[in-house]
């Protein structure tokens, strides 16, 4: 059914906007194929995460009874797999693509595997695989079952049926599925080098590569994130962040404690403690010890934004 | 005899959980058939990655009719009983009663008769129940019944179920219910890419057909069994040879309903890398198969990759993308390895090795500095009991767990040890420490090789003392089936270590070295901690500080530094030595020795030195297979049970010497003089650790002891005299003793 609709729906592209050359096309290839299916199309969340989970629009959105189906692109920051530009594939920046649906449709499997064929990926040519991969992010107090899905021995994205997200139970239960960009983009464009992707699939002049975008933030920001992130600030922002989220969610009860009125600003403070301790973490300034501890702090935040979002209006019934 | 077919259709099964999913489905079926009188002729279950199947055979059409009795109460019984009675077996008139006659009288009896139902219809029931109670060792639940309690949980989401009964040559009925809004139904699916399409399955014959026919192989075995076969004939083709992998074709097997086996290749650079760490690349990221050369038996850069479809180009597009991942991998490890050889060579041992001063071992055990600092010292000592040149063992103790701090090993926690190997033969290191770097791991099985040279044998001792000595003194010893730090699997291998190089020493000894020592490092830690940043600074690490110093000062205080110290060590070490009876019992019951024996032998004082521990058993087990022996042991049985029967009821022991002066028959004086030379004679035996000659002696006693049971009376009323033949009797018990603790031998 998804399939009919697809080629029905899709406009003819032009060939600098064919997934199999160019990075941007693959990006509104998925786009287009999720906008068809109904989801809304959001834009990143304006905060430094370290994966599409973070985005509310997905962590939030998990929690409560109301249907809901969103994909967006997420710039995803993981200061530890900085590699000052140096490695073919590791980055301490790169992009997501994140969908969730809410609850998990039963075709989610077809759905995903259509979205593949939209972007150039034929099955009766690649070897696709759902391989064992359970999801916890014990930051966010969150744990799903799923997959990793393989094409021809590569992970291209990860399925996940979300069982709990901030300790609390999903009811229902919503599908994530998350697809690295780059990767996916290397393994249809056929290259080797993330830098060497074609960013704007143009051939002539015109062409920008991954590397003219990219590199120097690569060099820029790995040497920050290792060497000069000022740690100071650092532990001084992670207890700001941890104070103000606690305040918001202190202040934005009612009464009675039925109905929250500030988890969103609550949980971005949230986010940005997650931020600082990844980047603390990179710096190397936290020990084995303190670090479960630090993680536990975030977790503590997470679940507090949760119970918050229960009682609001995108999170109640 | 009608034949039951049922699949429950899902998406993909973890690999790890699919052999034990078939197995139990088969149970829990088959054991609920039984329980409700439909007693079957064979059963037998499948999985692959999408399904479970189980197919029933000859199972009765209808349960067996049940009669039922209830006695009753008397005839003339209070009407009131007589009503209950009515009640509880549901009938409406005394007159649907029989009258039965016992010894006391007349009483109702209520015959019930229970007719046996369709077998389809319980199986209605069964089904359902084994669905949702099934043991995944993980389930989830999925869409929009998830929101509801009570949803049903499953491994991953469930699509659909086939149950088909009925007899083999006519139409099966479906086997009709509902599990959380999925009718059962006799419909399936083929294979995801190839045969997406609907299937109507009838009986189990016909279902493998038509799923073979849907490009699905059902039986996880036939599927293991192409692999292995297409992947062997792969490589003979091209002349080499598959390096056979149980577990991972057992993986693979579990990742396909539809196994097609393709070749790829990498770069012929990549063979610098070493072949395990190769082939653990391959393995663990991309489950695909190495190939070696049969004549050298070295890798070659190919490898065999099992895909789950024919694919329309002959699989060229799946081998060039597998080709291209595991490219990415092994350079990935080639430049891992490289690094390592880079900094085994760049940067000295101790330069290394200081990065362990950050790196916690066990909270409550150090760092890896000072545990590496105690495995050298317990190494030093006990390289000259093992014929092992003490600097040479200390050398490589110190070496020993460098390798940790590699990123191959970081990468690849299971080939520890090789890798430290490898790198310090690099470095230029001496044989017999290289060997040892990788040998102080072993042996890690019952299975695995006893190492054999005398500096690697000091190592792997120290290693596994330190351990356990370790855990032992912060009390995590295993319990159950929980063992997380392998400690029974130390002992063992210490064990074996002792026993394969006949090696000699007190075990208690060694073991209170490494106590003290780690003992005095927590208090070290303690201090060092307390004193390292100013308290003000970060009141968490502070806290820490504190809880860690606590502890330290828990353990301290209970090992050392109270008066009951030198108790609680003893304790500790007592412990650990049981714990080591009960290894070598294990052990040596495997080997086919008796394990009462050990007892026996244990029970002595200051038994700690395995070596001669085995020898005495293994003395006393044919010493009691002889005349001599069997007699004895019941003479001494005999003393032991008046003893205790004697002493029970005087409420005092009957030790010390009995007085010569009192022995008034010539037995008496013959016993005594018996035991004295027997003693003698045994422990001179002892000494020279002559554990036959020791029997021997011991044999001697026998007549005297017969003799003795023959003509004197113990019990006697005369006070002095009773008193001073129990004294004797328990020398008889003494001496034995020489050799082993007769009362701990059974039979």
């Amino acid at each position: 059914m998804a399939d009919a609709d697809l080629r029905a729906a899709a406009p003819v592209r032009q060939a600098n906007l064919d997934p199999a050359r160019s990075f941007q096309g693959l990006i509104l290839a998925l786009q287009e194929y999720w906008a068809n299916w109904g989801c809304v199309i959001l834009q990143p969340y304006d905060m430094e995460v370290g994966a599409g989970t973070f985005h509310p629009a997905t962590t939030l959105r998990a929690l409560g009874p109301k249907p809901w189906n969103a994909a967006y692109v997420q710039p995803s920051r993981r200061p530890k797999d900085g590699r000052y530009g140096e490695n073919p594939n590791r980055l301490q920046h790169y992009y997501q693509f994140q969908v969730i649906l809410k609850p998990s449709p039963p075709d989610i499997q077809d759905l995903y595997l259509n979205s593949l064929k939209a972007i150039g990926i034929d099955s009766a040519l690649h070897d696709i695989r759902f391989v064992e991969d359970d999801w916890e992010s014990p930051t966010l107090g969150a744990w799903g079952l799923g997959w990793e899905c393989w094409c021809d021995g590569m992970e291209v994205s990860q399925f996940t049926y979300f069982q709990q997200v901030a300790g609390f139970e999903c009811a229902p239960v919503a599908g994530e599925l998350t697809y690295g960009l780059e990767r996916l983009a290397m393994y249809v464009q056929g290259v080797d080098r993330v830098y060497d992707l074609n960013f704007n699939g143009r051939s002539d002049a015109k062409r920008v590569s991954y590397g003219e975008v990219f590199l120097q933030a690569e060099q820029e920001y790995s040497r920050h994130n290792f060497e000069f992130a000022d740690t100071v600030m650092l532990f001084e922002q992670f207890k700001m962040a941890e104070a103000a989220c606690q305040k918001y969610l202190a202040d934005g009860w009612n009464a009675d404690r039925s109905r929250h009125a500030m988890a969103l600003p609550a949980y971005d403070q949230c986010i940005k403690a997650s931020h600082v301790f990844n980047l603390l973490d990179a710096r190397g300034v936290i020990s084995v010890t303190e670090r479960q501890s630090y993680i536990l702090r975030v977790r503590e935040l997470a679940k507090a934004c949760g119970e918050a979002w229960l009682r609001t209006e995108g999170g109640g019934r | 005899m009608p034949d039951l077919l049922i699949e429950l259709f899902s998406e993909e099964i973890p690999a790890r959980m699919q052999a034990r999913a078939a197995d139990d489905l088969r149970k829990l079926v088959t054991d609920r058939l039984v329980a409700a009188g439909l007693v079957y002729e064979g059963a037998k279950a499948f999985v692959t990655p999408r399904r479970l199947a189980l197919t029933v055979h000859g199972v009765p059409a209808r349960q067996p009719d049940l009669k039922e009795e209830r006695k009753g109460p008397k005839v003339g019984a209070p009407e009131q009983a007589i009503a209950g009675f009515l009640r509880a077996a549901g009938l409406t008139s005394i007159d649907q009663a029989k009258v039965q006659a016992d010894k006391k009288g007349d009483f109702y009896v209520a015959v019930t008769e229970k007719k046996g139902r369709a077998a389809v219809d319980v199986i209605a029931e069964i089904v359902p129940e084994v669905v949702r109670g099934f043991p995944w060792p993980k389930s989830m639940r999925w869409g929009e019944r998830s929101a509801e309690a009570g949803a049903l949980n499953w491994v991953r989401p469930l699509h659909s179920i086939v149950a088909t009964f009925g007899p083999e040559t006519e139409e099966p009925e479906i086997v009709r219910f509902e599990v959380d809004g999925i009718a059962s139904g006799n419909e399936t699916r083929g294979h995801r890419f190839m045969a997406p399409g609907a299937i109507k399955v009838k009986r189990f014959d016909d279902y493998v057909t038509k799923l073979e026919a849907a490009k699905v192989v059902l039986d996880p075995a036939r599927r293991a069994d192409i692999i292995r076969a297409d992947a062997k004939n792969l490589a003979f083709a091209q002349g080499y040879e598959l390096v056979e992998d149980e577990g991972l074709l057992a993986e693979v097997s579990g990742l396909v309903e539809w196994p097609v086996a393709l070749m790829g290749a990498f770069e012929k650079e990549f063979l610098a890398i070493p072949d395990e760490v190769i082939r653990a690349t391959i393995r663990a990221n991309q489950k695909c198969f190495v190939l070696r050369d049969s004549a050298t038996a070295k890798l070659v850069n190919k490898f065999i990759l099992v895909a789950n479809i024919e694919a329309s180009d002959g699989g060229s597009a799946i081998v060039a993308g597998n080709e291209r991942v595991i490219r990415a991998r092994l350079s990935d490890a080639k430049f891992f390895y490289d690094t390592d050889l880079k900094n085994w060579r760049e940067k000295s041992l101790e330069e290394r090795l200081k990065k362990f001063d950050q790196i916690v071992f066990h909270e409550k055990l150090g760092t890896q500095s000072e545990r590496i600092e105690r495995i050298v010292a317990l190494a030093g000592e006990l390289a000259p009991l093992v014929g092992a040149n003490a600097e040479k063992a200390k050398e490589a103790a110190k070496f020993c767990k460098a390798d940790l701090l590699s990123e191959v090993v970081g990468e690849f926690p299971e080939l520890q040890g090789l890798m430290g190997k490898y790198y310090a033969e690099a470095q230029g290191v001496d044989e017999a420490i290289a060997h040892a770097i990788e040998d102080h791991y072993k042996p890690k099985g019952p299975d695995d090789l006893v190492p054999a040279d005398p500096v690697s044998i000091a190592v792997a001792l120290a290693d596994k003392i330190d351990t356990l000595v370790g855990f032992w003194a912060i009390d995590e010893k295993p319990t159950g089936s929980k063992d997380p730090y392998a400690l029974r699997r130390a002992a063992l291998g210490v064990i074996r270590l002792i026993l394969d190089g006949n090696i000699r020493f007190h075990l208690l000894h060694l073991m209170t070295h490494p106590l003290r020592f780690s003992t005095v490092h927590m208090n070290i830690a303690m201090q060092r901690m307390l004193k390292t940043l100013p308290a003000e600074y970060n009141p968490e690490i502070t806290e820490r500080m504190l809880r860690l110093g606590a502890q330290a000062e828990e353990i301290g205080s209970r090992l050392r530094f109270k008066a009951a110290a030198q108790d609680d060590e003893l304790v500790v070490l007592k412990s650990l030595l049981a714990f080591f009876a009960d290894r070598l019992k294990v052990q040596l019951r495997e080997q086919g020795a008796r394990h009462d024996l050990v007892d026996a032998v244990f029970a002595l004082e200051g038994q700690d030195d395995l070596l001669l521990i085995v020898r005495r058993v293994e003395a006393l087990g044919k010493f009691l297979d002889s005349d001599d022996g069997k007699n004895l042991l019941a003479g001494v049985k005999r003393a032991s049970n008046i003893l205790r029967i004697e002493e029970k009821k005087d409420k005092r022991d009957y030790t010390g010497a009995p007085d010569t002066a009192l022995y008034q028959l010539p037995e008496e004086k013959a016993l005594a003089e018996a035991i004295n030379v027997a003693k003698s004679e045994a422990s001179s035996a002892v000494t020279k650790e002559d554990f036959a000659g020791a029997m021997s002696a011991m044999a001697k006693l026998r007549p005297t002891v017969d003799a003795f049971f023959d003509k004197v009376t113990v019990n006697v009323d005369d006070k002095a005299l009773r008193e001073n033949r129990l004294k004797l009797l328990n020398e008889i018990r003494e001496a034995t003793r020489a050799v082993a603790d007769f009362s701990k031998i059974g039979g």
